[in-house]
Parts: structure tokens; sequence; C-alpha cells
């Protein structure tokens, strides 16, 4: 699955914002593929810059932001440098987008087909008529209820959950070889979510569509995701494995995320807390982002920045795996 | 009088009069909506407890938390606060000084042109309890520390904080009074998974060092189960179910309920296979007929769609669910 | 005091305003119109009024660099002899003690019928809405037009000229609060939802307070550049209701009523008379609006 031929590679990204009190940092030397057919989650908290990292893909980084460095590849073509109508090209096509808030998505004046029959028409050599037959189908394998009839309601006639399938759809009906998703579910009821994420999932299982699942809610990754990548202060502190980074983490801020998970079965006197917060992206630490929070860290941590080092069967930026330092930690 | 309990709903009641304007009703021959947001509850908090209401949206839990501390009155039932009438009670400004509320969004609770010490102040001055201002300045410093900022933070405004600060200076301006009664309306949901996990702890003990009593809000199932000695699932303004903590996540025993435990996502990847509860939420100006969830209710049957379900004892629980009266619920 | 200079030196308010050639020029301009304005008394070469001064024989001279000029009149004479240098300062003072004046006063009754509606709403709302709504179907100016005819007509001469200036104060005060009170309704009725507002109820505070000392320093954003775009259209409504002839008395003469009686000799070829004030004017509403405009684009978060 990952490993042959990504269709995503993210290489060493850096994006800046330039304010005139200097430039901020938003990502620094990010990197990571996605395979065709993978589902790679996206974790972190306020201010990570997971958010960020999807919209750098998508090319809708708001300026003054940029993409200062690093190279975004679409099966081996570089996309982050490309005119904003190439890219608008693309993002339609090739990449498909589901935000958090079904409501801003959709636009309220189209009813759902036209949307729906117009992403088609203006990314697949199809006529409106067999448009309008797609759209009527799509409708129907997100699970709308009388799809036939519901095609021609306005996104105000849907309840949230309704919407948010619609949006996938409409993510999905130019079948695109990779969507983004931020944050699809947080803005639903716990009933619904889980709706979504199977949804999502067997969708994409079916269609073969990469996934990039960028989201807070470890839960939903758990259930969804194949590979995670743990963020932190613009960077990635720890990826791999899902089953592997939530059960053994190696990289102590994601040991600290998943400590303070409140577990839902059974009662703990005392939640296992990280004191202190992420770092603003004025004031980032020197050497590890994470150090001044870590109860591991030691001399070289506030020296040197960590790359990514194999820890087990995922890789953590973290001193204690390089291989001189997993005696002193 | 220590076992008369911090507060009591029967039966309360509130709607929302959502009509449209008269001129267009007329003119559609409509008639008026009313909005049932809480729709007759029934509960007690005793004192030094935690009593957590979760459910999903529109189920009406923070209307349930505005109608304990006054700022809704009931449409119908009543609302007692320490054996008195909630609205007669907080006419006295030394009862109102009893109850503080902490609510869920920390950028929109905290006036952002006031400076924190003000804010934090605010009740002190507002119930005059304290006689100058070098006995406030005291007083605000040592809650700054007990919510774990630093004394120097009460010159600063808010936005100068992060949410997780934000959240602590709320609790702050909510212990400035003394108080013995705290609504809490989703204090945590806006925050980060390891803020959470702080604002928590913080809690739990600041509720056994003050020996408060938390009337808790939340849709999240695993952090209520952290902080509660009782709690009530609500659906569609009604409780579903009210037992206590333990009791609750051993055994649930209202088809909702269960179906929300299902609906969570497994963290623990058990690999097990859930069952999503299907259709939507109804809406509260039109719910279902008899009982509310009975549309989506895998055990319903046709006492369930003419007849609204009371709240009945089941083991240590109060379910109000005619299937499990019946003992049609095989678990 | 220190602390406070320096801050405001270091915020962002002060950044964008240096890196507006256009905005500075304009406050500079402002600058120089209002200390002129102000300062009339001291700075004025001549004393317009002081009737004893003038003398006839020096009417109509041109500006100071024409032929006939001479250099105690820099810009020239009126037909009563008067400098026109110094007139126009002494009426760019009443220009701006009407139009600051007729601003605060639709501020502040604007703002304070606006927290009302908003926090209160119900019937109080409905009510002071439709009058809103009303009032502004009708050009500001009309409204002050009417305001001041009827005044006009319900007292005696002398009462009137007594009060003249308040009188058109009033009336270009009413003219424009309706703004403000829109504006503000809608800031507040936001605000009255968000949980501070909230927080403070559950303690108790009364809504008044409430109104005032959470409410207010919130919706007061909007309210500052509206005040400023305001002023200088409350300038040129004075300056529009003097020219007509039904503004500020003949005993304190403001700058329409300078273009007024110069627009008189204006083809007879005494164009100083009228042009001068005119472009002082100008000058005035231009480099106020365009402080406004800076002002709007500078507190709008979303462009910072």
């Amino acid at each position: 699955m990952s490993g042959q031929n990504p269709l995503l590679e993210v290489r060493h990204l850096r994006v800046e914002f330039p304010t005139r009190r200097g430039t901020l940092v938003a990502l620094d030397d990010v990197s990571f593929t996605i395979s065709a057919g993978e589902v790679l989650g996206v974790v972190g908290e306020s201010g990570a810059g997971k958010s960020m990292t999807g919209a750098a893909i998508i090319g809708l980084l708001e300026p003054p932001g940029r993409i200062a460095a690093g190279e975004i590849r679409l099966d081996g073509t570089r996309i982050d440098n490309l005119r904003y109508e190439d890219m608008r090209r693309i993002r339609g096509k090739d990449i498909g987008a589901i935000f958090q808030d079904p409501l801003t998505t959709l636009n309220p004046l189209y009813t759902v087909g036209r949307q729906l029959a117009e992403t088609m028409t203006t990314h697949l050599p199809i006529t409106p008529a067999e448009a309008r037959k797609r759209a009527i189908g799509w409708l129907d394998l997100v699970g709308i209820p009388a799809a036939a009839q519901r095609i021609d309601s306005y996104p105000h006639e849907f309840s949230g959950g309704m919407r948010q399938r619609v949006v996938i759809a409409l993510a999905l009906c130019a079948e695109p070889r990779l969507i983004v998703a931020d944050e699809p579910t947080t803005a639903l009821d716990v009933s619904i979510q889980a709706q979504i994420i199977a949804l999502l999932k067997s969708l994409a299982r079916e269609k073969g569509t990469a996934m990039m699942l960028v989201t807070h809610d470890m839960g939903v990754i758990a259930e969804t995701a194949d590979r995670v990548a743990v963020m932190y202060a613009g960077r990635i502190a720890e990826i791999g494995p899902v089953r592997n980074v939530v059960k053994q983490a190696s990289h102590p801020y994601t040991v600290g995320l998943m400590g303070s998970i409140p577990p839902l079965d059974r009662r703990v006197e005392r939640l296992a807390q990280i004191d202190g917060a992420m770092p603003r992206l004025s004031a980032i630490p020197k050497g590890c982002a994470y150090n001044p929070r870590c109860p591991k860290a030691f001399a070289r941590c506030s020296q040197d920045r960590p790359e990514l080092l194999p820890a087990g069967a995922t890789q953590a930026a973290c001193w204690l795996y390089a291989g001189e330092g997993a005696g002193n930690g | 009088m220590a076992d008369m309990p911090m507060l009591e709903l029967r039966d309360a009641a509130r709607y929302f009069d959502v009509s449209r304007p008269a001129l267009q009703r007329l003119i559609a021959n409509e008639g008026k909506r009313i909005l049932r947001a809480v729709d007759g509850i029934s509960l007690s908090v005793a004192k030094g407890t935690t009593l957590s209401l979760v459910g999903e949206s529109g189920c009406g839990k923070s209307t349930v938390a505005r109608l304990a501390v006054g700022l809704y009155r009931p449409s119908g039932g009543q609302v007692m606060f320490d054996g008195r009438d909630l609205a007669e009670a907080r006419a006295a400004s030394d009862q109102r000084r009893r109850m503080q509320m902490i609510f869920q969004d920390p950028y929109a609770s905290l006036n952002p042109r006031w400076r924190v010490r003000d804010i934090i102040a605010e009740p002190i001055r507002a119930f005059g309890l304290l006689p100058n201002r070098a006995a406030e300045e005291a007083r605000v410093a040592e809650l700054l520390t007990q919510v774990g900022l630093s004394p120097l933070d009460g010159h600063k405004f808010p936005h100068e904080f992060s949410g997780g600060q934000r959240q602590r200076i709320s609790i702050a301006r909510a212990l400035s009074s003394n108080p013995e009664f705290l609504v809490c309306d989703e204090p945590t949901s806006a925050l980060d998974v390891s803020v959470q996990a702080q604002i928590l702890n913080l809690m739990k003990e600041l509720q056994s060092r003050m020996g408060l009593t938390y009337l808790f809000i939340s849709h999240n199932l695993a952090v209520v189960r952290q902080v509660s000695d009782r709690i009530g699932v609500m659906y569609l303004g009604r409780i579903a179910e009210l037992a206590p903590a333990e009791s609750l996540f051993r055994r649930p025993r209202h088809p909702y309920t269960r179906a929300l435990m299902e609906a969570i996502p497994d963290l623990d990847m058990t690999g097990r296979t859930r069952i999503p509860v299907g259709g939507e939420v109804p809406s509260p100006i039109t719910p279902p007929s008899g009982c509310a969830f009975h549309p989506r209710c895998p055990l319903a049957g046709p006492r369930c769609k003419a007849e609204r379900p009371e709240l009945k004892p089941a083991g240590d629980a109060m379910v109000a669910c005619h299937a499990v009266e019946e003992g049609r619920d095989a678990a | 005091m220190a602390a406070t200079l320096r801050r405001f030196f270091d915020s962002d308010l002060w950044w964008s305003f240096t890196r507006s050639p256009v905005t500075m020029l304009s406050a500079l301009v402002a600058l120089i119109c209002i200390l002129g304005a102000l300062l009339a008394p001291w700075l004025a070469p001549h004393n317009p009024f002081d009737l004893a001064s003038l003398n006839l024989l020096d009417a109509f001279k041109p500006p100071s660099w024409a032929e006939e000029g001479e250099r105690a009149y820099l810009l020239g004479t009126d037909d009563q002899g008067r400098d026109v240098l110094s007139a126009i300062m002494y009426g760019a003072r009443v220009s701006l003690l009407v139009g600051l004046s007729a601003t605060v006063f639709a501020t502040t009754l604007g703002v304070t019928l606006g927290l009302l509606a908003g926090y209160l709403g119900g019937k109080l709302d409905a009510l002071l809405m439709r009058i809103c709504d009303v009032q502004l179907t009708f050009p500001s100016i009309l409204v002050a037009l009417l305001i001041d005819g009827v005044v006009r007509a319900a007292l005696p001469r002398e009462v009137h000229d007594q009060i003249a200036l308040f009188v058109v104060i009033f009336a270009i005060g009413i003219s424009e609060w309706p703004k403000f009170a829109r504006t503000v309704r809608g800031s507040t009725m936001v605000e009255r939802n968000k949980e501070y507002v909230q927080a403070a109820r559950v303690i108790g505070v009364a809504p008044p307070r409430i109104m005032l000392s959470h409410v207010l320093p919130n919706v007061m954003g909007p309210v500052l550049v509206i005040a400023t775009l305001n002023l200088g259209l409350a300038i040129l409504s004075e300056a529009t209701l003097s020219f007509l002839g039904v503004g500020v008395p003949a005993t304190q003469p403001s700058l329409g009523t300078l273009i007024r009686i110069g627009n008189d000799f204006l083809f007879s070829g005494e164009w100083w008379i009228t042009i001068f004030p005119g472009i002082t004017l100008i000058a005035m509403v231009l480099s106020v609006n365009l402080l406004g405009d800076w002002l709007r684009d500078a507190l709008n978060p979303k462009l910072r």
C-alpha cells in the first residue's frame, strides 16, 4: 500500500506568513506521502498546522501566506508552483475537498443537483443530461433518501448530516484521485459522525481514492485512517500506521496526547495532562519544538531540531530514537 | 439544610415561540410554531456532587443550563434552588452570589474590551463582597493563582490568552463570588484535548477542595464519565435515562443511550462492528408523538408511538422507555 | 501616559497611518483647517466683524498677487471691505462648530437609541426602527430644512436669531441619527447574545449597566468611522443650509454664508469672494472624508 509510487508526495514543505513583525513559519519542513486508496490522517491541536497543510496542497493558502520552500507532487507532477488557472483545473478534477461547514461549502442559491451536475460537466467529458443522471446516482450512493426528488432541492432544505453527505458527493463526483477532508465531521452530532465516517471509508475503498483526513479527533482517525501523522507547531512529530501510533506511540507528545484523551471505558481520578501549551508561531523554541514541555527532554533537544527517525513501527522526530541518543533518554 | 438538593427541576419546561411574523402567518394561514426546547424535565442535584447532562444538538441541555441559573424563566413546572423557587431566590443578591456559570465559548465569554482583573472582579463588585480596591486586587491575584495563571496576568486583555487560558479566567470569574453551585455549559468542548485534560483536572480539584456542586453539560460521554456522579441522557427536550455514572456505562438501558455509546468512535480499535443508529434527530418544533425516539428505535412498539413514557425506576437508574418497563430490552 | 503613547505609536493603527501618504496629507490639511479655525481670533490678520475697522474703499480688492491687490489683504476683500482670508478663518470656525456639534448630537442620540433598541428588542425596537425607516426615506437635507423652517415659523424673529445656531445644530443632528442607531442596533443584537453579557446577567447586573459598560465599548468601533465620515456631511449640510439662507444667522457667517454672499459677484468678475471659501470648504470636507476612509479600513479586522 504505502511506499510504491505514492500518489501524493510532499517534500520539505515550508509555509511562511510575512507580517510586519517578521516572518512566521506556519509549516516547517513537512514531508509525507499518500498512496492511491490510502487514508492518511493528520492530527494535531489548534495551531499545529494541519489545516494549513491541507490548504497548501489544494492551493488555497490565504495570502500573505505562501509556500516558501519544498514541493508537492501529484502523481509525479509538481502542483505547488502552478498558475492559478492550472491549479483550478486540478483542484476540481484530481483533488477534491471537503471542509468542515457544509453550509458555506454549498452555494445556497443553486439546487444540489445543479451544483453536482456543474462540477461534473466542468471536469468530465459528459453531457448535461448524463451529468444529471449521475448526480442522482451519487446522491443515492451517499445515502440521501429519494434522491431523484431531492436532486432539485436547495441546500437549506437538507439537515446538517444530509448536507455533509451532499458535500461528499460533490467532492467525489468529478472522480478525483485525492480527497483532502478538513474536519468533515466536527460540526456533526456523534451519531451522524459515525454514519459519515462509515460512508467516507467505504467510498474511499470502493473508488480507490486516496484521502488526507485532517482532524483533531483521534477517535475519527482510529476508525478511518490507515496511517496517521501527528503534527506539532508546524512540524510532524510522529508518523506511522494508525494502530501503532495510537496504541504504542513513540514520540513523547503523542504519548501525552493519547494519555490526555478521556477514556470511555473507565473513570480515572486524574487525566494525564501535558503542562503548558503549544508555542505560538512567533515563539517556537530552538531545537525540538516540544522540548519545554517534554518529560524526557535532555540537552540535545533544546539545541538541534530532530528529523523524523525510525522508532519501532513508526517514525518520530525525537532524539530519543537517534542511534546514539537511545541510551540517554 | 444539608439534605436539600442544591438544584431541583420539577417537570420544568421551556418553550420558545418561533412563529413567523403575524402578518405572514395570516397570509399563509399558518398556526404558531412552538419550539419545545425543554419539555417536562425532573431531576435533582445533591450538594457537593456533579450531575451531568449529555445529549446531541437540539436535546435542550443548554436550555436546562440556562433555566438552572435563571437566564430563562420556565414556561412550565418549577426550578428550585436550595429549596426555594429560583426566581424568588435570585431576587436576593446574597442568593445570586451562590450560583455561577461557565460557558462553552472561551472567546465570547470574556468581554474583549475589559482587562482580566476587571472581568474577574465583576462579581465581587456586583455583590459588594470586599470593602476596598486593595482587598479586591489581592483576591483577584489569589484567584488567578488558584486557576493556574500568574497574578501579573490581571492587567492583560483576553485576546492575549489562548483558549484554555481564557477558560481558566472564566473559572476564576465564576469562583470570585465564593459560589456553591456552578453550572458548566460544555466548558471544554471548544478546547484541544490536552488543554481539556488540564481544565477537567482543575475543575475536579476545585470541587473536592471547595465542596462545589456542578451541573455539567456536555455532548462527550467520555468526558462526562470522568467528572460525574450522576448522568442524565437527554433527547429532544426530555430525559431518556437518569442514572449513577458507573451504572450508566456498565449497563445502559435506554435504547438511545445504547445507540449513543455505539456511535462513539472506537479509539481502542477493538475492531468491533458498530451499527450506527439511522436517521437524524427530528426538529424540536414538531417532535414525534409519544416517545420522541420511536422513529429511530429498534425496540419501538405501538405503545411507543401513542404514549409518552415517564421516568420509571429500572435497577438503580430511572429510564423513560416502554420497552424497558415491559422488559422487552433483552440485555 | 508615556506608556499609552508608546503603545499607540507601536500599534497597527499608527503603522497603517504612516504607510498611506494620502491619509497623512489629509490629516495635515484637516489639522491646518482646524487650527486656523480655532485660533482665528489670534491668527487672522483682520477682524472682519469689527465694523469700525472696515473701510468701504477697500472693497472688492482682488487677491494680493493680482494687479490691484494689496499685501494686507492676501486673498482680497468682499463687497464690504472685509478681508476674505480672515472671513474664511472665522467662517471655518462656525462651520466646524456646527458640524462637530451636530455630529456629536447625532452620535449620542443615535447610539443611545440604537443600544436601547438592540438590547431591549420587542416593541421598542420595532417602533424605533420604523421611525428610522420613515426618516431615512427623506434626504437628510430636507429633514434639516423642515425642522429649521418649522422653528423659524414658530418663534418670533428676535428669539430665533439668538438660538439660530442651536436650531441648525439640532436640525442637522436630527437628520443624521438613524445611521448611527441602525448600526449600533445591529451590533448590539450580536453582542447581547454573547456569553460575556450572559455572564453579567447571571450575576444580576442591571440592563442599563450592561448596556453601558459591556456592550457599548464593543459596538463603538464602526460608530467612530461613521462619525468621522458624517462630520464632512454635517459641515456640508450646514453650508447648504447657509447657502440657501436658512442656516446660521448673518451675524455669524459660516463658509456657506460666505459662498452665498460671494455668489452674487461671481459673474461680475470678483471671483475670489466665493472661490476661496469654496476651496476651503472642499479641503475640509475632503480631508475629513479621506481620514474616515482610512479609519474604516484600518479598523476593519478582516483587512488586517
